[in-house]
C-alpha cells in the first residue's frame, strides 16, 4: 500500500547573508502512513521545521529544495507548479504554527481567518464554514464555542489561540496535519489541555500527522513513530517505544539523558542554617501602572512576597507566565523598584532603586537575563562585554583585566579566543556562558537566573546547569534560579517557592515536589509536566473544574 | 465607539490645538525679527522723520510685541486676517482666490499622485527583488535626486518650447473647459507628482515588506491564499498606519512648499503671494499665508495619526 507521505534524498540549500549557499538539509527520507503520526525531533538548526514546510511545498525565503522529492499521495510536491501546490495547501496539508500569537491577523476577527481557507478553495459556503468552525471549536474543547470566533486575537489567551490555529487547520478537512512546535510557548498546565484536544481530533479523523518538537516527553503523547534529527540528517527512526527505551544513536541518548532528573546533592544544610540568610525577602510589593489610592500600583504584579535564601543555597522560584517570577528578581535587583517590603542582602537592607545602591551592593548581587540576545550589546566583543565589569566594580585595566577575562571565559567553558568575537557569532549556548562569565566578572555572591535556560535546547541547557553547580561549589555562590520548567528547577535547587498571581503559594524542599505539594495548585503545576511515558497523558485526569 | 478610541483621538485633536498656538507665537516672533522697516519701505521717497513716526502711531507698530500678538490672535481667532500693509486690502480677500487656486493644484496632484504611488508601492513590495521592482526603485532614486526646478524647466523645454502642446505658463484663471484644465495643470502636476510620489512609493514598499515578513501572512501562503490575498488582506491592513502618515507627509508639502513650481510656472498659487509678502515687508500677509501652511501641515498630519489609531485592532471593540 502506498504511504500518504515518501520524502525521498531532500536536500535544501539556504544562502546566508554573505551569499554563501549552505547545505541544511542533506538527503532526508522518511515515510508516513495513513493516520500515522511522526514526531520529527531535533534541537534548533536541525532542519526539522524545514522539513515539515517542504510538506506544504513551501521553503522560507533564502532556502531552495535542491534535490529529492516530497510525494503527497503520489504527487510531488517538488516537481508540480506553484499554483497546484497553492491549491494543496489548507485542503490537503495543513500547519499549526509554533505561534499561534504570531500566526493570527491582528487586524482581522478570528472567525474570518479560520474559515478562510473555505473561501480560498471555495471548499463551502460562508454560513456553512461558520457552522463547521464552530463544531471544530467544540471539539477542540474551546470556550464559548458560538462567539469565540466574534473576537479578535488579542482578546484569547495563548492556549486558546493554539487550539484556534489548529481549528483553522482542520477546516478544510487535510490529509495531513504538520505541528510546528505548537505547545512550546505554552505553560505546561495550558499544554496539557492543548495536547488532549489535538490528540482527539487527530485520532476522530484519522489523519496523517508530522509533530515538530525538541520534547521528548511531549512527542511521547501524540506520536507513532519518531524521527530524530541533527545537522540537517536524519540520525535514528524508530517506533516511539523502541526510541525511548533502546535508543542506539548516540545523540538520542544524550537527548533523553538531559531528561533523566540528576538529583541535586546540597550543600551540608545544617551548617547553613545557623547563619544568618545571605538574601531576604519581606513582605515585597510591586506592580506596574500608577500607583492607585490605596498606594498599591494599577497592575500588581507581587502580592506581599517573602523568601530567604541561605548562604550557598539554591531557592528555585516557579509559576506560569503572568505569576510574577520576572517581577520578583527585577524587584530584588532594583529594576522594578517595590512598593513597599524590604530586601535584605547579608543582613542589610537595600535601597528599592538599583540606582541608589552603593557599587559594593551592586557587585555581590548580580543579575542574568532570560534572553542572551538582547541582553549583550550585538556591536561590543565578548572580550569587552565580559571586562567591562571589571573595570567598573574592580577598576581592572590592561593585562590584568586581560588576565582576568580569560579565567572567567575558562571558567564558563568558553575558548579564549572567543573573546575577539561578536555575540552574533555565537551559539545560544555560548551566548547565555557569556552572560553568565559577564555576572560573574563583579565577584557575586548571590545570581538571580531569570530563565536563563528556557531558551536553549534540552541538552545545552543541561550542560549549563552543570556549569553552574561547578561554580558554585568553587566560587561559594548562592542562586535564586526562576524557571517554568520542574525539571530544570530540580536539578538545581534546595528550596522551591511556587508562584501564581504574585503570590506565593507554597514552599517546598526540591526532594519533596513529587508527592510533597500539598497546595492543589501546585499538585496541578507538578502533574502537568509531561514524562517520558506514552501514556501519561490519557493517565492525567482533566484540569479540575474548581481552578 | 470604544471609549478609548475617543480619548486618543479628543487627546490628538487637543495636542494639535496646542501646537497650533505655539506655532502662532512663533510665526510671529519670527516676523517680527524680520530685518528692514515696513514704514520705511511704504512711505519710500517721502520717509520724513515726522512720517515716520506718524504711520507708526496710526499702525500700532510702537505698541509693546505681545500686545500686538494678543491682538492678532485675538483677531485670527474672530476670523479677522488684519489688513495688508502694502496696499491695505483685507489679507482675507487678497489670500482667498490665492489659496483656492492652490489647493486646486495640491488636489489635482494628489488625486494623481497618490493613487499611482501606492500602486507602485504596494505592487514593487509584492514583486521585490523582480526587474519590475529594480527598475522602478531605481527610476525613484533618479527622480529623488534631481532637484524640481530642473524638473520643471526641463519640462517647460519638452511640452512647451520643443513639442509645442503645453503653455509654458499656467494661468489658471482663464480654465473655460476640461481640456483647458487639463493643459493649464499638466506641466505643474507631472512635476510636483515626480516631487512627492517618490517618498510614497518608498515608504509604501518599505511598509509592506516588513508586514509581509510577519508570520500570518506566511500562515495564509499556508492556508493557500494567492500572493494578492496575501498582501491585499493581511499585509496592507497591518501596514495603514505608516502609509497614511507617508502620504500625509507628502501631501503637506503641497500646501507651502510648491514656490519653486509656482514661479517656474507663474502659477497664481499662495506659495508665490507670500514671497512677494515678504519682499513688502507685510507682515499680516506674511503670517496669515505661514498660519494656513502650519495648518495644513497640522491637519493632515492629525488626520493620519487619527487613522493610524482607528486601524489598531486592539483597539477594537
Amino acid at each position: 500500500m502506498q504511504n500518504l507521505v515518501e520524502i525521498r534524498d531532500l536536500k535544501v540549500q539556504a544562502r546566508s547573508d554573505a551569499g554563501r549557499r549552505i547545505e541544511i538539509i542533506k538527503g532526508v527520507s522518511f515515510d508516513i502512513a495513513e493516520g500515522e503520526i511522526v514526531a520529527l525531533i531535533g534541537e534548533s538548526g536541525s532542519g526539522k521545521t524545514t522539513i515539515a514546510l517542504t510538506l506544504m511545498g513551501h521553503t522560507r525565503p533564502g532556502c531552495t529544495i535542491t534535490g529529492g522529492t516530497v510525494r503527497l499521495a503520489g504527487r510531488d510536491l517538488v516537481a508540480m507548479p506553484e499554483a497546484e501546490r497553492q491549491a494543496l495547501r489548507g485542503t490537503e496539508v495543513a500547519y499549526v504554527p509554533q505561534s499561534a500569537a504570531a500566526a493570527f491577523n491582528p487586524s482581522q476577527r478570528l472567525m474570518d481567518q479560520v474559515i478562510e481557507v473555505a473561501q480560498i478553495h471555495k471548499l463551502m459556503s460562508p454560513d456553512a464554514a461558520r457552522v463547521k468552525a464552530v463544531e471544530l471549536f467544540r471539539a477542540l474543547a474551546l470556550p464559548e464555542p458560538e462567539t469565540i470566533g466574534q473576537r479578535y486575537p488579542h482578546q484569547v489567551s495563548g492556549g486558546q489561540l493554539q487550539r484556534l490555529a489548529a481549528a483553522m487547520a482542520l477546516i478544510g478537512g487535510p490529509k495531513l496535519m504538520i505541528f510546528d512546535e505548537p505547545t512550546t510557548a505554552l505553560d505546561v498546565t495550558t499544554q496539557i489541555e492543548v495536547l488532549r484536544a489535538f490528540k482527539s481530533v487527530m485520532k476522530l479523523g484519522g489523519m496523517g500527522g508530522v509533530y515538530v518538537s525538541h520534547d521528548l516527553a511531549v512527542v511521547a503523547q501524540i506520536a507513532d513513530r519518531i524521527v530524530v534529527l541533527k545537522g540537517g540528517e536524519v540520525q535514528e527512526e524508530g517506533p516511539v517505544e523502541q526510541i525511548l527505551h533502546r535508543a542506539e544513536h548516540p545523540y538520542t541518548r544524550e537527548l533523553l539523558a538531559a531528561f533523566e532528573p540528576v538529583p541535586y546533592a546540597s550543600a551540608s544544610r545544617s551548617e547553613a542554617e545557623t547563619k544568618r540568610p545571605i538574601l531576604e525577602v519581606r513582605n515585597l510589593v510591586a506592580g506596574y501602572g500608577p500607583l492607585g489610592r490605596d498606594g498599591r500600583p494599577h497592575k500588581l504584579a507581587l502580592n506581599n512576597v517573602s523568601c530567604r535564601l541561605e548562604r550557598g543555597q539554591n531557592l528555585g522560584v516557579i509559576g506560569e507566565s503572568g505569576s510574577g517570577k520576572s517581577t520578583l528578581a527585577r524587584a530584588i535587583a532594583g529594576l522594578l523598584p517595590p512598593v513597599s517590603g524590604k530586601v535584605l542582602l547579608d543582613a542589610h537592607a537595600l535601597e528599592p532603586e538599583a540606582r541608589a545602591r552603593g557599587k559594593e551592593e551592586l557587585r555581590r548581587l548580580q543579575i542574568v537575563f532570560q534572553l542572551a540576545d538582547t541582553a549583550l550589546n550585538p556591536q561590543r566583543p565578548v572580550g569587552d562585554i565580559v571586562g567591562r565589569p571589571l573595570t567598573f566594580y574592580h577598576g581592572q585595566k590592561g593585562a590584568a583585566r586581560e588576565a582576568r577575562t580569560d579565567e572567567l571565559l575558562d571558567m564558563v567553558r568558553l575558548p579564549r579566543a572567543m573573546k575577539h568575537r561578536l555575540p552574533g557569532e555565537l551559539s545560544g549556548g555560548q551566548k547565555q556562558r557569556v552572560n553568565l562569565a559577564r555576572a560573574l566578572a563583579a565577584g557575586p555572591e548571590v545570581i538571580l537566573c531569570d530563565e536563563i535556560t528556557s531558551a536553549l535546547d534540552t541538552v545545552v541547557a543541561a550542560a549549563v546547569i552543570e556549569l553552574l553547580k561547578e561554580l558554585q561549589r568553587e566560587l561559594h555562590l548562592s542562586y535564586v534560579f526562576i524557571s517554568h520548567d520542574l525539571s530544570t528547577v530540580q536539578a538545581i535547587c534546595d528550596d522551591v517557592m511556587v508562584m501564581l498571581n504574585g503570590e506565593v503559594v507554597e514552599r517546598l524542599p526540591a526532594d519533596r515536589l513529587q508527592g510533597g505539594a500539598q497546595h492543589p495548585y501546585s499538585q496541578l503545576l507538578f502533574s502537568s509536566v509531561p514524562k517520558l511515558d506514552t501514556g501519561w497523558l490519557d493517565s492525567v485526569p482533566p484540569r479540575a473544574a474548581a481552578l | 465607539m470604544n471609549p478609548q478610541i475617543v480619548r486618543l483621538v479628543l487627546g490628538r485633536l487637543g495636542v494639535a490645538l496646542v501646537t497650533l498656538l505655539i506655532v502662532s507665537f512663533v510665526v510671529f516672533a519670527a516676523t517680527q525679527m524680520l530685518p528692514g522697516d515696513v514704514v520705511e519701505i511704504l512711505l519710500g521717497q517721502a520717509a520724513t522723520p515726522e512720517a515716520v513716526a506718524g504711520l507708526r502711531e496710526a499702525m500700532h507698530l510702537n505698541d509693546p510685541a505681545f500686545l500686538q500678538y494678543g491682538r492678532w490672535l485675538i483677531g485670527l481667532a474672530q476670523g479677522d486676517l488684519g489688513m495688508s500693509y502694502a496696499n491695505n486690502l483685507p489679507v482675507a480677500g487678497m489670500i482667498g482666490g490665492r489659496l483656492a487656486n492652490t489647493l486646486m493644484l495640491a488636489a489635482v496632484t494628489a488625486a494623481v499622485a497618490v493613487p499611482v504611488a501606492l500602486f507602485l508601492g504596494i505592487t514593487t513590495a509584492m514583486h521585490r527583488g523582480s526587474v519590475y521592482d529594480r527598475i522602478v526603485t531605481t527610476g525613484i532614486v533618479a527622480v529623488i535626486s534631481v532637484p524640481e526646478f530642473m524638473i520643471a524647466t526641463l519640462a517647460v523645454l519638452v511640452f512647451a518650447v520643443w513639442l509645442k502642446w503645453l503653455p509654458a505658463l499656467s494661468f489658471a484663471n482663464d480654465v473655460t473647459s476640461l481640456a483647458e484644465m487639463l493643459r493649464v495643470f499638466a506641466m505643474p502636476v507631472i512635476t510636483l507628482c515626480c516631487v512627492i510620489s517618490a517618498q510614497m512609493i518608498r515608504m509604501t514598499r518599505a511598509a509592506v515588506i516588513d508586514a509581509l515578513t510577519m508570520p500570518y501572512v506566511e500562515m495564509a501562503l499556508l492556508k493557500g491564499a494567492s500572493r494578492r490575498r496575501m498582501v491585499m488582506r493581511h499585509a496592507l491592513p497591518n501596514a495603514i498606519g505608516p502609509i497614511v502618515n507617508a502620504v500625509a507627509l507628502s501631501l503637506s508639502y503641497l500646501l507651502g512648499g510648491v514656490i519653486i513650481v509656482e514661479t517656474i510656472f507663474n502659477y497664481p498659487g499662495i506659495a508665490k503671494l507670500m514671497v512677494d509678502a515678504v519682499a513688502t515687508r507685510d507682515l499680516p500677509l506674511i503670517q496669515t499665508c505661514a498660519m494656513i501652511f502650519c495648518l495644513g501641515y497640522l491637519t493632515l498630519i492629525t488626520l493620519a495619526d487619527i487613522i493610524a489609531i482607528l486601524s489598531n485592532p486592539k483597539l477594537r471593540k
